[in-house]
Parts: C-alpha cells; structure tokens; sequence
C-alpha cells in the first residue's frame, strides 16, 4: 500500500506545497496566536459599524418606523433587500460544505470552514432584519406558533410563515454543521496551546474531550455525511421560500415560477463571490498560499460563472415573459426597470452580474487574485442591487397609476445597511482569532499518509 | 474492562507502521484495541473492521418525528380555528407540505447531533487520561489492553513496530 501515493505527481496533489501533517498544524494555529496591525484595524472598522447599527436602529427604535423611507406604495424596502441579500450570502457556505461534500470535490477542504463560518454569520445578520422591518421589534415573538390569549395560530398558508421555519431551520441547521465538523480541530488547538491559559480552558470545553479514536472517527464521519444529506435539500429550499415571499403574491415582475431557481442560483453567486473577497485578504495577510491556491481560485471562479449565466438567463427570461405575457401591468414594471426611475440600478444589475463575470471565461483572469478579488466586489454590490431592483420597482408601479409612488432610502435605513457589515464582520474576524479558519482534519486526508521509510532488504526484495 | 487489565499505548510516525501492527495484534487474538488518528483514516477503520453506525437510525427517527410533528402541527393549527383565508381550503396540505419539511430538517439533523454525541461517547472528561497531543497533530495512535499474563506479548507487537512513544496504562481504562 505504500506505493500507491508515493507516485503522485505535482499536478494531482491538492496542496503540493504542504509536506506534513505537523506542518498543517504549525501554519493553520499561528493564525489563533497572531493578530496583527490589519486584524487591529479590521475590528475597530467593525465596531465602528456597530456602533453605527446602534445608533440608528436605536434611534428607529424611539422614534418610530417613519425615519425609514418605507411608505406606501413602497412597504419594503432597504431592509429587505439586505435581508435577502445576506440570506443569499449564506449560501454558499452550505453549498462548498455540503453539496461539493457529497459531490467528492477535493478542492473544498481548505475553504469550506472559513465559508461555513460565513454562512451563520451571514444568516445572524439577516436575521436581524426581519426585527428592524418590524419596528416595533419587542413584538417578534409573534412570528413563532404559540398559543396566545386569543389561542390564534400563524397562517401556515402564508410564505411569510414559511420563511420563519426555513430561515431559523437553516439558521440550526448550519451552526450545527459548522459545530459539529469543529471540534476535532478545536481538540488540536486544544493540544498545542499552552497549560493553565483561557485558551486552553476555552478549547477544553468547546471540543468536549475530542481524542481522535477511531470509534469517534467512525460516528462522526457516519454523522457529517448524513448531516450533509440533510442541508443539501434544506439550502436549496431557504432561498427557494424566499423567493415564494415573493412569487406566491400577484405583484406584477414577481408572480414568476423562475423565481425560485433564480434566487437560488443567485444565493450561490452571490455567495461565492462573498467568499473570495474574504478568502483572498485572509490568504495575504496570513501568508496561506500554500493552502489557499490559485486552484481553488479557479474552482470557485468557475462557479461562480456558472451560477452567474443562469442568472442571468433568468433576467433576459424575465424580460422575455414579460413581454411574452401580453399583460400590461407586467410589461409597464419590465420597462420602467431599465428606463424607470430606478434605471440606473437596473443597469447596476445587469452589468455587475450578467456582462463583468463574463470576464471569468479567461483562464487568466481566473487564475489572477487581483483580478478575482475585484470582480468578485462588482458581484456583491451587484446582487444587492439585484434585490432591490425586485423589490423596489415592482412595488413602485404596481395596478393602478394612481398609486404609484417612488421610494427613497432614508439616512437611518443607509446607517443600518451599513452598519450590519460591521457587524458581519465583527462575528467573522472573532472567529479567525479563536477557532480554526481551515480545517486541519480534512485538509490532512487529502494529503499522502506518512510511510515508513524502505528498508534495505524491502529494497533488494523488489 | 475488568481492573486486572494492563493497558499500553504506542504513538507511530507512519501509517502503514500503525495498520501493520493492528493487523498484527488482531491475528494474535487481541481484540481490545483503539486506535487514534488525526483525520479519518480508512485503512485503520478498515484494519479493526467497522460495521455500519448506528448514527443513521438516529438521523432516520429524527427526520420521521419531525415530519409528523410538522404535518401534526400545521393540521392542528388550522383545524384549531377553522379560517378561511384567501378561498384557500382550511387544510391546504400543499402548503403545509413546506413547514414540514423543514421540520423534518431540523428534527433530523438535531437528533443526528445528539446521535453522535452519544456514540463517541462525549463529552468525555477522561480525555487526558493516556493520550498523546500529537494524535491530534501529525502522529497516529494504538492502545491495546490485555490480561496481565498476555500484557507483555501485546507490547512486544507494538515495539516491533518502532513507535515514536511508548506509554504504559495500569488502569486500562482509555478505550474510545
């Protein structure tokens, strides 16, 4: 058996710089234990998000849902664009952990943690949505089933229900995933820091005595595998629900069957690009070239040109049905899109997701970082746009002319949008400082096993 | 384990170091062996022959709960205050079909959790008890426990094959 990967080549290797398992360990830990000047930087920028969060939700909080824009016609606005947006985000977590688990793509192992990690992040800050559109948010215990005084039960033939069970199952069901598939690593951690630290009190607990055996192995691999089976459906049935909040009412440019395939390609997009724009400044400042390399680039660039011509498929479909349709209402919301009040978001849209990712059919420009790393920026900003232009333009120009009316978004709903990527982004470099960002334990079962070295008479025997 | 056994666990460099001498042991008649490893190896699970886990009858259940906890619960609630809204039917199973698959999720993978939880056998305060930090580095891991008149043998086995370390376990009690 030893022969088998003695032969590998450079080129088939996942990681041919990597030579051992110790050396896994050394450079992914030295993460844990040094900060420096940019982490420094990163979270203050952070927190000052926070506090900007802070300020403004807090400031709706006292004064009321009307320092936001949301008026009639317009009842949705910033904060479910960012809702859905960050939904979106959290996708491709599930997607590189699970779907590509099953999928036996190789490449996932040194990202799919660092994604995981952004997904509950991801699905922490869209969640605080729902509570800031609700403004009076003491009231959002309503959302779950209870039996009130009234003994009223939740419409479960709304899709707004719906997305309560979806959103807080998925919410479960990924921190379990990205728990569960931690603790063998944080056992290591647990290892090398030193005794008598927090650290090492933090680690003991957190990997609940870990030790590797090859009964703990055996389960929890049997668990991770059915653990992945499970999100697979639930990832594509998240953004799917999201997309009924829409779809399911008769707002004309959402009453669309695509809906649901479109926002899930999207979600991947979406997310895949999120994932390279902070895969990429943690690879440089932490010098983890060796693990991240321009391979796995390429992979996820390759997904993200997938996803991103479905998408935009779905747009020129869209277009197309519309037209198609004969309805005017349908055909009025299509045309005010691109030449609207809202064009120039539309337009936004349709460049950053249809005609930029275009650009990743080069190999070249798959296998440049820069290049990556700006592209995947046109990306975000342009599914947040995306979002917004569904949402925005369709209810600015519903039935009737005589309602129509144009929304603006307000100074709090700007300071809340951007405060939550501070927050984000609080949660997310926390986690780079104090669990794993790469997993230790997957990324050494793709590389070759440690053999004995040939003794002389194994020599001569051959 | 019975408190007359003697325990004694071997840290190996190499894998195949560590798979010969589980193969060894085993053909010897020891059958008390765990072995440690930093990643899931199959050729060590392969070596000490694993049947399949009882995990998936835990993630079965679950999954089965939460689908009638799901379909249970929506029929209940709508049948509790008979509404009708938007000349939907008052069961409008179509539509409860997606609460319960996402019940069915969720009760799935939170029995899969406690499922694993409970067949390796953690929390586990023992962790410290014969171990070698470096199980979780780069080295893989045998311990093997055995009546004392049988002890030295199955110790001969392991230091044939030219552990890194070598520790003894009077108390025989660091089974995984």
């Amino acid at each position: 058996m030893a022969t088998a990967t003695d032969n590998v080549d450079r080129g088939a290797a996942t990681h041919p710089d990597v030579r051992s398992y110790t050396e896994v360990n050394t450079d992914i830990l030295a993460m844990l234990s040094r900060p420096g000047k940019w982490w420094w930087i990163l979270l203050g920028l952070s927190v000052a998000g926070i506090g900007l969060l802070a300020f403004s939700w807090g400031n709706q909080l006292i004064n009321g849902i009307g320092l936001s824009g949301l008026n009639t016609p317009v009842g949705w606005g910033a904060y479910i664009t960012t809702f859905v947006f960050w939904v979106g985000i959290a996708h491709s977590g599930t997607l590189i952990s699970a779907i590509l688990f099953l999928f036996r793509a190789r490449w996932r192992q040194s990202i799919y943690r660092a994604a995981e990690a952004m997904t509950v992040f991801a699905v922490m800050t869209a969640g605080l949505y729902p509570l800031i559109h609700l403004g009076r948010a003491w009231h959002a215990y309503w959302l779950f089933p209870y039996a009130n005084q009234r003994m009223l039960w939740p419409n479960f033939r709304s899709p707004l229900v719906w997305d309560v069970f979806a959103v807080t199952t998925y919410f479960t069901v990924s921190s379990l995933f990205f728990l569960l598939g931690l603790i063998p690593d944080i056992a290591a951690a647990r290892d090398q820091s030193k005794p008598g630290t927090l650290r090492k009190t933090f680690y003991t607990l957190t990997s609940f005595g870990w030790r590797g055996t090859d009964r703990q192995w055996h389960h929890f691999g049997k668990a991770y595998l059915f653990l992945a089976a499970l999100a697979t459906p639930l990832v594509l049935s998240v953004h799917s629900v999201v997309s009924w909040d829409f779809a399911m009412s008769i707002v004309p440019g959402w009453h669309a069957t695509i809906f649901a395939p479109y926002f899930v390609a999207g979600a991947i997009f979406s997310g895949v690009a999120m994932v390279i724009t902070l895969m990429i400044p943690i690879r440089k400042i932490f010098g983890l070239e060796k693990y991240l390399t321009v391979r796995h680039f390429d992979a996820m660039a390759k997904l993200i040109l997938v996803t991103g011509l479905i998408v935009f498929y779905a747009y020129l479909n869209e277009f197309f049905m519309a037209w198609y349709s004969g309805e005017d209402p349908e055909r009025r919301v299509f045309w005010e899109r691109l030449f609207g009040h809202y064009w120039w978001a539309t337009w936004i849209m349709l460049i950053c997701n249809g005609i930029v990712p275009i650009m990743l059919w080069f190999k070249r420009v798959r296998h440049s970082i820069a290049a990556l790393f700006v592209l995947t920026i046109f990306v975000n900003i342009g599914m947040w746009f995306e979002r917004y232009v569904i949402i925005v333009t369709s209810l600015s120009t519903e039935y009737i002319p005589f309602a129509w009316g144009v929304y603006r978004p307000s100074v709090t709903e700007m300071g809340i949008v951007v405060g939550t990527f501070g927050w984000f982004f609080f949660w997310f470099l926390l986690f780079i400082r104090l669990l794993p960002p790469v997993a230790l334990a997957e990324l050494k079962e793709v590389l070759p096993p440690p053999m004995r070295p040939k003794s002389k008479q194994e020599e001569v025997a051959r | 384990m019975s408190t007359a056994r003697k325990g004694v666990l071997a840290s190996f460099e190499y894998l195949d170091s560590t798979v010969d001498s589980i193969k060894q042991l085993k053909a010897q008649g020891f059958d008390e062996i765990t072995a440690f490893a930093p990643f899931p190896e199959h050729h060590i699970e392969h070596a000490l022959g694993y049947g399949n886990s009882p995990v998936r009858l835990f993630t079965l259940v679950g999954g089965l709960t939460g689908m009638a906890t799901g379909l249970a619960f929506t029929t209940f609630t709508a049948m509790d205050w008979p509404l009708v809204t938007g000349g939907k039917p008052i069961l409008s199973i179509p539509a409860f079909v997606i609460p319960t698959f996402e019940m069915t999720i969720l009760f799935g993978a939170l029995f899969t959790v406690v499922g694993v939880f409970w067949n390796m056998r953690i929390p586990d305060i023992r962790s410290q008890v014969v171990y070698d930090p470096e199980f979780s580095s780069g080295r893989f891991g045998v311990y093997v426990t055995a009546a004392p008149e049988r002890f030295d043998e199955a110790r001969q086995i392991l230091e044939a094959h030219a552990p890194a370390r070598l520790q003894d376990d009077p108390e025989a009690e660091a089974h995984g």
